[in-house]
């Protein structure tokens, strides 16, 4: 009897050291332009190959500017960076799908939307939200790059097995409660360091009834609560999806992945080293009040007391709600905010966008408010384009800006002011992330959209 | 990668949990593309203000503190898998971090590059702090191959867990590159299969 995760994992044994790590085959590699120069680099000194370049696909999306794609990048330090993975892309012979490309965008959104990210295979990317891919029940985990050299010289990676874990989550969601609520009720339960060891395998009817889409914003947050990743066992939703994707098998491959892939499920009977339950009914639509993911809280309720914390917690609990400008105990529904930002490997894919219009539809934009609308990718902008929903969104009064991970990290000229409090759909809260002195406040699109129409902290459930 | 066997140092205290990698090193600073020069930028925000002058009150820019071990709180280096962090903290010149509680990718990242992560006991941690701070002078003796650690102002001693490979790996500066590519028959196996 084995877990899924067992399943893929024993399947990619290429061999293991003594009480050490086991040298795991990996079927895809991802790489952008911040984490992989120093790798090639060390490639080059030790004059080495990449092993199997047919299996890494590079695309840059951290640094690339969200507006004037067409035109040289304005910062130098970045431009050279991007010419760097460019330069190195085609030094090593491996596919890049640079600025300009039809297919450039966030690595985790491209890689799904092409149908490179399949089923039963072994994924990494030096990025910690290649847990994202992990919803096509694949193992799928950020890596250092140390590590991406390793991939690219090997095709392989050691890695110390993890524990594994399973999150049941019962019942149906509730009325505009997104996925995105029900990962950061999964991590403010579980805290931003909870699951720290573990793989986790999410379940339970609420998981089994969400779109591909939103299974990739679960599994993305999965590196919030410390998971190594998080993976969801394929189904007929899963394989709906990746039919007929660019480099998905086609013809007869198509039809034995199938029958391999609807083997990979958990063995009844099969022991996780830790499993939980939650109920979908509990969860609300979600905010953020603190510096970590895990500092997470129903949107109509209260930040903690200092009383509730334990004694070697407080200073830095003290520390992230001075940073937040909030106090202990307080109420953050109804508070002024003054960014919103959609996007990102987390929310920046269609559904996302749907989302967000259908909730602007024939209302405007608060005037306090400046909006950042970045698709995840170019396939994203285009698929806005074709359903209208860009029309409704100019209509509302926002503009759309070019795909990347944009304000997310704030590498390029996205930044929020020292002391602004942004409603954004990303990833982390953690101090700075979204600029020097940035308060982000974490949510899901239906969140952001109430915000960006009101000015305020809204329960998309009162509009 | 250098070697690490043995050392006493004295220790830079940074009681704070949950710290990521964000805060190590924030993004703006990772667009280098060698491993060279992290360390002036190690807790950059936390470390200078707006006009790039030392905050005096954190703990990086204060005299009374220096050595080569990091005494930090628990769950240290959450967050971005940015190898950026680990080289940061390596550039500044420590060489060992000690918390109760790591961060995976971090801690591979650390190994890879050389600094060994100690994971100590809440009540072990709580106590090195406290000793730091009634003598800044205070030492810890980090050894490698008996995977102890001593607090030396009190004589107490802990045991820490690190799989035997990447202990060898630390003993002898040794990478896994070298050893991942001694296996290619095997990768070429597996990829037959």
């Amino acid at each position: 009897m084995k877990t899924l995760f067992d399943k893929i994992w024993d399947a990619h044994v290429v061999t293991s050291v003594n009480d050490g790590p086991t040298q795991l085959y990996i079927n895809r590699h991802f790489c952008h332009e911040v984490t992989s120069p120093q790798a090639f680099d060390g490639l080059r000194k030790r004059n080495l190959k990449v092993l199997r370049p047919e299996k890494t696909i590079c695309t840059p999306d951290h640094n690339i500017p969200t507006i004037d794609q067409d035109k040289p990048i304005q910062d130098p330090v970045s431009r050279f960076q991007v010419d760097t993975l460019t330069k190195n892309a085609n030094e090593f012979g491996v596919t890049l799908w640079g600025l300009g490309h039809k297919k450039n965008g966030v690595v985790h959104v491209v890689g799904p939307e092409n149908g490179l990210t399949l089923p039963g295979s072994t994924i990494v990317c030096g990025d910690s939200h290649t847990s994202t891919h992990g919803a096509f029940g694949a193992i799928a985990f950020g890596i250092g790059t140390s590590e991406v050299e390793m991939v690219l010289a090997s095709q392989c990676i050691l890695q110390p097995r993890p524990k594994t874990m399973r999150i049941n989550i019962e019942g149906e969601l509730g009325d505009k409660v997104t996925a995105k609520d029900l990962a950061l009720y999964i991590i403010a339960q579980q805290t931003t360091g909870g699951a720290t060891g573990y793989f986790v395998e999410y379940a339970g009817a609420a998981i089994r009834a969400l779109s591909m889409e939103e299974r990739m914003t679960v599994c993305n947050l999965s590196i919030e609560m410390g998971a190594r990743g998080g993976l969801i066992a394929p189904d007929e939703t899963t394989f709906s999806y990746v039919k007929g994707r660019e480099f998905a098998p086609k013809g007869e491959e198509w039809d034995k992945s199938l029958a391999y892939w609807q083997t990979l499920k958990t063995d009844e009977g099969a022991k996780f080293d830790k499993e939980v339950t939650y109920q979908a009914a509990d969860i609300q639509p979600m905010v953020t009040y603190g510096t970590n993911p895990g500092m997470g809280m129903g949107i109509n309720q209260s930040i903690p007391t200092l009383e509730s914390v334990d004694e070697a917690g407080k200073i830095s609990y003290k520390k992230s709600l001075d940073y937040m400008g909030f106090a202990a105990g307080e109420k953050i529904e109804g508070k002024a905010i003054d960014y919103v930002f959609l996007g990102s490997c987390t929310n920046g894919r269609i559904e996302d966008f749907r989302a967000f219009a259908n909730f602007v539809k024939g209302k405007k934009k608060a005037d306090n408010v400046i909006a950042w609308l970045v698709p995840g990718s170019w396939g994203v902008e285009k698929q806005i384009r074709e359903e209208g929903l860009d029309k409704i969104l100019v209509e509302a009064g926002f503009a759309l800006r070019q795909p990347g991970c944009s304000a997310c990290l704030a590498m390029n000229d996205d930044k929020v002011p020292a002391g602004k409090y942004a409603v954004s759909t990303s990833n982390r809260n953690f101090e700075g992330r979204q600029g020097p002195g940035a308060r982000t406040i974490l949510a899901g699109p239906l969140v952001a959209a109430a915000a960006a129409v009101t000015g305020k902290i809204t329960d998309p459930r009162s509009l | 990668m250098e070697k690490f066997t043995t050392l006493t140092s004295t220790c830079i205290p940074l009681p704070i949990e949950n710290v990521d990698t964000d805060q190590i090193i924030p993004a703006r600073f990772l667009k280098a593309t060698t491993r060279e020069g992290f360390g002036d930028n190690l807790f950059a925000d936390w470390r200078y203000d707006k006009a790039g002058n030392p905050i005096p009150s954190f703990i990086l820019n204060n005299p009374t503190f220096s050595g080569q071990v990091l005494v930090a709180g628990k769950n240290f280096g959450s967050g971005s898998s940015r190898e950026h962090a680990a080289w940061a903290i390596a550039g500044y010149g420590l060489k060992v971090v000690v918390s109760s509680f790591f961060a995976d990718i971090f801690k591979g990242n650390a190994l890879n590059n050389g600094v060994l992560p100690v994971v100590v006991s809440e009540g072990f941690l709580a106590e090195l702090f406290a000793s730091m701070e009634a003598d800044p002078k205070a030492t810890v003796t980090v050894n490698l191959e008996a995977q102890t650690i001593v607090n030396n102002a009190n004589g107490k001693q802990e045991s820490f867990d690190i799989n035997s490979y990447k202990k060898g790996c630390m003993l002898n500066g040794f990478d896994d590159i070298d050893f991942l590519l001694s296996n290619k028959d095997k990768i070429e196996a597996w990829e037959v299969k």
